[in-house]
């Protein structure tokens, strides 16, 4: 991974490896410039009833600023809800992109092993390049890359929680075996992290609610990007071991 | 008849399609989705595919999230 080579998911390119979400900004305005301070090139929406008394602009801001619309299934519980969701979404947003959420529980927000792996079958099967949303376990990130998906992403922690990335271990097994991008995705607190994130050599990391809910969701929009870019810089580099015991870096005294 | 629009009941005349559905509903006409009974409808059909009593079509649009 060199650090000015795109991020390719699906045959697109992308320049920017932080995908941004939109939930959680308290305006559009906001939103705006927080987008454009994390450089993002490919940012989340969900699908929702329309509400007649008023469009909410999203769509006319992303296409303003130049953004690939990247649709969420958020709030499935069942394969099929999400099969349909990925449909409609395709057919408002003209877009085979998805991003697949089936989740088990509100409490948790935790991916449905079983109802996601059926449904991206069922998405690949019908044309879509999926992104699914997974939990941190490398036998169902291989099995979700066998069944087709463009990319996976496996979470940090539960979504909104900012707890970092709490089983780096397991993001490494996921890495390793991938020849899919490898997306982190959900549970990013601070810049630092999704700093790791990348230093644990994923392809991508996606977060919202870390920006969105920040004091300041534009100087944190900022040091997200920074942190991605740092993390895939010192991804390249290539770290030093770790060592048990201190190792000099200035010469031994010769008068000692 | 009455059809079911996002969750709210609605009285149309005649022979109603999904195209007289989505102008009676106020909904935008870009950037949207429609399922009707659980099914998508594309939007090439929606001048041709006739509701029947009691149909339960869904309008979806991009919203912030995720």
């Amino acid at each position: 991974m060199v650090e000015n080579e795109p991020l390719v998911v699906g045959g697109r390119k992308f320049g920017s490896r932080l995908v941004m979400g939109t939930g959680g900004a308290s305006n559009l305005e906001i939103l705006q410039r927080a987008l454009v301070a994390s450089g993002t090139e490919l940012t989340t929406v969900a699908m929702r009833r329309v509400d007649v008394s008023g469009g909410t602009g999203l769509l006319d801001l992303l296409r303003r600023l130049g953004i690939e619309v990247l649709p969420n299934t958020a709030g499935c519980r069942s394969a099929a809800e999400a099969v349909l969701t990925a449909r409609l979404a395709r057919e408002a947003l003209e877009t085979d992109l998805v991003k697949l959420e089936v989740v088990a529980d509100e409490q948790t927000l935790l991916p449905d092993p079983i109802e996601l792996l059926d449904a991206a079958e069922q998405l690949v099967d019908d044309g879509f390049t999926v992104l699914p949303y997974t939990n941190d376990d490398p036998v169902l990130a291989r099995k979700l890359e066998q069944a087709g998906c463009a990319a996976v992403m496996p979470l940090g922690s539960p979504i909104g929680t900012g707890l970092g990335i709490r089983n780096p271990h397991n993001i490494e097994m996921i890495v390793d075996r991938a020849t899919v991008p490898v997306v982190l995705d959900a549970g990013i607190g601070t810049a630092s992290e999704a700093a790791q994130a990348m230093e644990l050599g994923c392809d991508a990391v996606l977060l919202a609610t870390a920006v969105t809910r920040a004091g300041n969701p534009e100087r944190m929009a900022h040091a997200m990007r920074l942190g991605v870019e740092a993390g895939l810089a010192a991804r390249g580099a290539g770290r030093i071991p770790r060592r048990y015991w201190a190792r000099a870096s200035s010469p031994e005294r010769e008068d000692g | 008849m009455q059809i079911w629009i996002n969750g709210t009941e609605h009285g149309l005349d005649g022979a109603p399609t999904v195209a007289d559905a989505l102008s009676a509903s106020g909904a935008p006409e870009r950037g949207i989705a429609v399922a009707v009974d659980g099914d998508v409808v594309p939007r090439a059909r929606w001048a041709g595919h006739e509701l029947a009593e009691g149909a339960r079509m869904e309008i979806l649009t991009a919203v912030q999230g995720g």
